[in-house]
């Protein structure tokens, strides 16, 4: 009887071809999202007193929370982005018999996306 | 050892093996069927098909035509009552496969769509853009997955048929995955094993088209049929021999010589039209002429010095050019594909360069129109088999057609006949595959320090048969071929090879495969040379006159202890009296 | 111009040897040559005993799928000229069992391709006297791209999440599933949904989209999969809504 040979994926395999690499980061960076809730948590859980809001407000404007909201936002809008990217493959449109360029999809929902941002970030400043 | 019994049980995972297994399992649910292949099924060379399949199925066609275009196309060698099976049961099996999945290209409207192809007077060959074959192949194995009493053997290489009591009962293969040897039991065999291209040095044949089937059938005692003609396609890439299809033609291509003349018009195939004509291409004329016809008329521009000259042959250029991006995108895409992929090419912008190429055996084991043989329990359908309803020449698309309509039909009457004999005893299957087991390990897995070796006795066999059986032959060249392969086969003889071991042992197949090369040379050449006129695909410079009289006959090579015998045997006309073949006249 | 380069080439001979090992090959290879033409040069004039799978050298039987510097390729369709490393490596494709040298066992997908049911499924059978199901350009366009899988196996060789658990029903039976679905004449989308939704079916995908890349037929089997896991999800969501009207 022949033996075959087997090689499992070692636990490195991630490391092995940069594309494999580019889709763990995208997978952790939705470690970053989650992460955020507990500071949203505290939010709500503060928002009960003056005394204890104006710890949180405090906080906020404390350096660590920038810098981690600047790490975040840029972890969440790469995160976004892979999702963006990825609209195409699931929404195919067609014109009879060719399909609507996937470019324009991903496009569209970038807009999209970018003008619902916009929006949001509108009515919380001004 | 383990032994395997089947009712039916089928060679080859092609076009027509699969035909023949789904026709046995849907319609005979309790007849066990065995397929057995040398690759996965849909590795089959039908995959590579690529113009289309024929059949009648435009209001303007008719039956009649199609059999007439298919008669005269094969020079009247053809047995005319098969060929009236082929285009009745055509338009049944190819919407058999749409009703199974088959993509098929379609009018705006959803209904099947036709194009023009060689030798054909009107539109009816069914395709599916330009991967007809691909798509034939995987809709029929995936619709065989359907059915679990198709018992398949994948990689498996049939080293003989056991023969008892004067009839075909099994098979003895080698798994080459393990590179033991079983016993295969069966009350009727069907071989679909295809053809034999690669005995050519130059070809459009995959790696495994080694005749495997053929030379099963020739060893056991089964002639082999009409093997002198062997068709050259017109339209091959240099270097690869990757084939461009005929649908190229069909949508409008023309053929170029360096001079810019549509050189065919020199080859009494009729006047050009302008490619902007409306009524360009013009059926049975010109670029729309037969194979044969085709291929010959390069051999004459090359000997006249106006064929372009490349580091891989001379060629001439095929034009697509005018047929636009878009529609090249949409019927041919894959000769786009091609083109750019291994000439480097762009055929939008530029003409292909192409040549002639070794592309199917119209000749095979000799059978009647049920696929039977003259061995009791054995039959074949498709390419290796010849019915015959390509005579000395095929048309273009009728042999997707052959496969299906001859597969499903070989295994109906497989089936009647399997019911009819007591299956095989387990003594004869063992004694057979042990014996088997003993030759090889006598000869080729035997190391006796010789230098021989498979791809030198190969290399040799292609130049030789080349030399002697190309396009044009004479009857001195044949015998030095003749003799040159009974050379080679005293060196098969002593050939051992370097590789003994057993796990998939590549070199021992490729062994395998070079003794079934050698048989079904061997039968080309002295067809070859018997045959002392000219039809079709074979043209005798020293003989360049058809010979109705003589030679409107089919031949049949035996194999003997040294050379073959070659006898003959009617051609069964029907209703069309052989007469002159006429392209482009009006 | 013929030029020189060497051929790493992965190398196991079960029944002499417990390791595989890498074995050198100088070769002097034209510009035409693909990485199949080399490794068929070597077995016809340097080394019968390497062995691989090969058989129509124009990209459409599937059969000569290798890794090569590290990426799965077809290698009747990979040309020696574009790549300029000092030696290139030939190893098989990754994920499967490999039986001897280049030659891997791909039976894991034999037995995986037929619970897809990748076949027409209709409530009726047609008869064939009433001639073809019409079928426009436009709806045959929606499954064209998913009907042109060679079975070569590239995208399980690249897809890791196959690599770590090959349960998964993995890349080119999904998109044989989502071929069939697609197809206006098919009605088997429920009938195939228990082995595609099923726990190693369409929900193990995580979108790494390899598989997609490295297709040589350009069929796309990672949007295939997200468009099966939108359409059965949708189906869920409206049999919660409006029960029993499910597909």
């Amino acid at each position: 009887m022949s033996r075959e040979l087997t090689h499992p994926l070692p636990r490195s395999w991630w490391l092995k071809r940069p594309p494999y690499f580019r889709f763990m980061m995208r997978e952790l960076t939705s470690v970053a999202v989650f992460a955020y809730t507990p500071l949203l948590i505290w939010a709500l859980w503060s928002a009960a007193d003056a005394a204890s809001f104006s710890v949180f407000y405090e906080f906020l404007r404390g350096p660590l929370s920038v810098w981690l909201h600047v790490v975040v936002l840029v972890l969440a809008v790469y995160h976004t982005g892979t999702w963006i990217a990825l609209t195409p493959s699931v929404l195919v449109l067609w014109r009879n018999d060719e399909q609507v360029d996937p470019n324009l999809i991903t496009g569209t929902t970038a807009m999209l996306f970018l003008s619902v941002s916009v929006g949001v970030v509108w009515l919380v400043l001004v | 050892m383990e032994t395997f019994q089947h009712d039916v049980l089928i060679v080859g995972g092609g076009g027509a093996g699969l035909r023949a297994a789904i026709a046995i399992a849907r319609d005979h649910p309790d007849v066990g069927v065995g397929v057995i292949s040398k690759v996965y099924p849909m590795r089959s060379h039908t995959v590579a098909a690529e113009g289309g399949a024929a059949a009648v199925i435009s209001p303007t066609d008719s039956l009649d035509d199609h059999a007439y275009d298919t008669i005269s196309g094969s020079d009247w060698l053809a047995d005319q009552d098969a060929v009236e099976i082929l285009v009745e049961n055509a338009s049944k099996e190819l919407l058999q496969l749409e009703h199974w999945g088959c993509p098929w290209s379609r009018e705006p409207d959803g209904r099947i769509s036709v194009r023009p192809f060689g030798g054909m007077k009107l539109e009816r060959t069914w395709y599916a853009a330009d991967k007809t074959g691909f798509h034939l192949l995987h809709t029929l194995f995936q619709t065989s997955l359907k059915y679990d009493a198709i018992n398949r053997y994948d990689e498996w290489f049939v080293t003989s048929l056991i023969v008892a009591d004067g009839r075909c009962q099994g098979v003895t293969a080698i798994e080459i995955r393990t590179g033991e040897m079983h016993p295969i039991g069966a009350r009727s065999v069907i071989l679909c094993t295809g053809g034999a291209g690669r005995v050519y040095p130059f070809t459009t044949n995959g790696n495994i088209k080694t005749g495997d089937g053929m030379a099963l059938a020739y060893r056991a005692g089964v002639p082999l049929k009409d093997m002198e003609f062997v068709q050259y396609h017109p339209t091959g890439l240099p270097g690869t021999g990757i084939l461009i299809t005929e649908a190229a033609r069909g949508e409008g291509g023309i053929l170029v010589n360096k001079e810019g003349r549509r050189y065919l018009q020199n080859y009494d195939l009729g006047q050009p039209l302008d490619i902007n004509d409306p009524n360009h291409p013009q059926k049975q004329t010109m670029e729309l002429g037969p194979r044969d016809r085709l291929s010959q008329a390069f051999i004459k521009e090359r000997e006249a010095g106006r064929t372009f000259e490349g580091p891989d042959g001379d060629y001439v250029h095929l034009d697509i050019r005018h047929l636009g991006e878009r529609e090249i995108d949409r019927k041919i895409p894959m000769v786009r594909e091609l083109a750019v992929r291994y000439v480097g090419i762009d055929p939008v912008h530029k003409p292909i360069p192409v040549r002639t190429v070794v592309h199917y055996m119209m000749g095979g084991i000799d059978t009647d129109t049920n696929g039977a043989t003259s061995l009791p329990g054995l039959f074949a359908a498709g390419e290796c088999a010849c019915v015959s309803v390509n005579g000395a020449n095929r048309l273009g698309s009728n042999s997707l057609t052959e496969i299906l309509v001859f597969g499903a039909r070989a295994a109906s009457v497989a089936v009647d006949q399997a019911g009819q004999v007591p299956p095989p005893s387990n003594q004869l299957l063992t004694t057979s595959a042990r014996s088997q087991e003993m030759k090889l390990k006598a000869t080729l897995l035997h190391p006796n320090g010789g230098s021989d070796t498979v791809s030198g006795i190969r290399t040799a066999l292609q130049e030789t048969l080349e030399e002697g059986a190309g396009i044009f032959r004479d009857g001195a060249t044949l015998e030095r071929t003749c003799a040159s392969i009974a050379q080679l086969q005293d060196r098969y003889e002593k050939l051992s090879l370097v590789d003994t071991s057993r796990t998939f042992n590549t070199d021992l197949v490729a062994a395998l495969e070079l003794g079934a090369m050698l048989e079904i040379g061997e039968a080309i050449a002295h067809s070859a040379l018997a045959r002392t006129e000219s039809r079709g695909s074979h043209q005798r410079t020293d003989h360049p006159d058809r010979d109705d009289d003589g030679f409107l006959r089919h031949s049949l090579a035996f194999r003997g202890e040294g050379d073959p015998t070659i006898e003959y045997k009617e051609v069964t006309v029907t209703r069309w009296p052989p007469s002159e073949r006429v392209y482009g006249r009006a | 111009m013929p030029e020189q380069t060497v051929l790493e080439v992965y190398r196991y001979l079960p029944d002499e040897e417990t390791e595989p090992r890498f074995q050198s090959y100088e070769i002097t290879y034209r510009d035409s040559w693909v990485v199949l033409d080399a490794l068929d040069h070597i077995k016809t004039e340097i080394d019968p005993t390497l062995s691989f799978r090969w058989s129509c050298r124009m990209g459409v039987c599937g059969s000569c799928g290798m890794t090569v510097n590290g990426e799965p390729k077809l290698t009747c369709e990979t040309f020696i000229r574009d790549y300029n490393t000092e030696t290139i490596k030939i190893e098989p494709l990754a994920h499967f069992p490999v039986i001897r040298d280049l030659v891997i066992n791909m039976q894991d997908f034999m037995e995986k391709l037929p619970t897809v049911s990748p076949w027409l499924i209709t409530d009726e059978d047609k008869p064939l006297e009433a001639g073809e199901y019409l079928q426009t350009p436009a709806q045959m366009a929606r499954y064209k791209r998913f009907s042109m899988c060679i079975n070569c196996m590239l995208c399980y060789s690249a897809c890791p999440v196959y690599g770590l658990n090959s349960l998964f029903t993995g890349p080119a039976a999904l998109a044989l599933a989502e071929r069939y679905n697609l197809d206006s004449r098919d009605e088997g989308t429920q009938e195939r949904s228990d082995v595609v939704t099923a726990h190693d079916g369409i929900w193990r995908c995580t979108y790494v989209g390899e598989c997609t890349k490295v297709c040589p037929k350009d069929v796309d089997p990672a949007g295939a999969i997200q468009m099966l896991k939108l359409s059965y999800a949708l189906d869920w969501a409206k049999s919660l809504v409006l029960p029993g009207r499910g597909r």
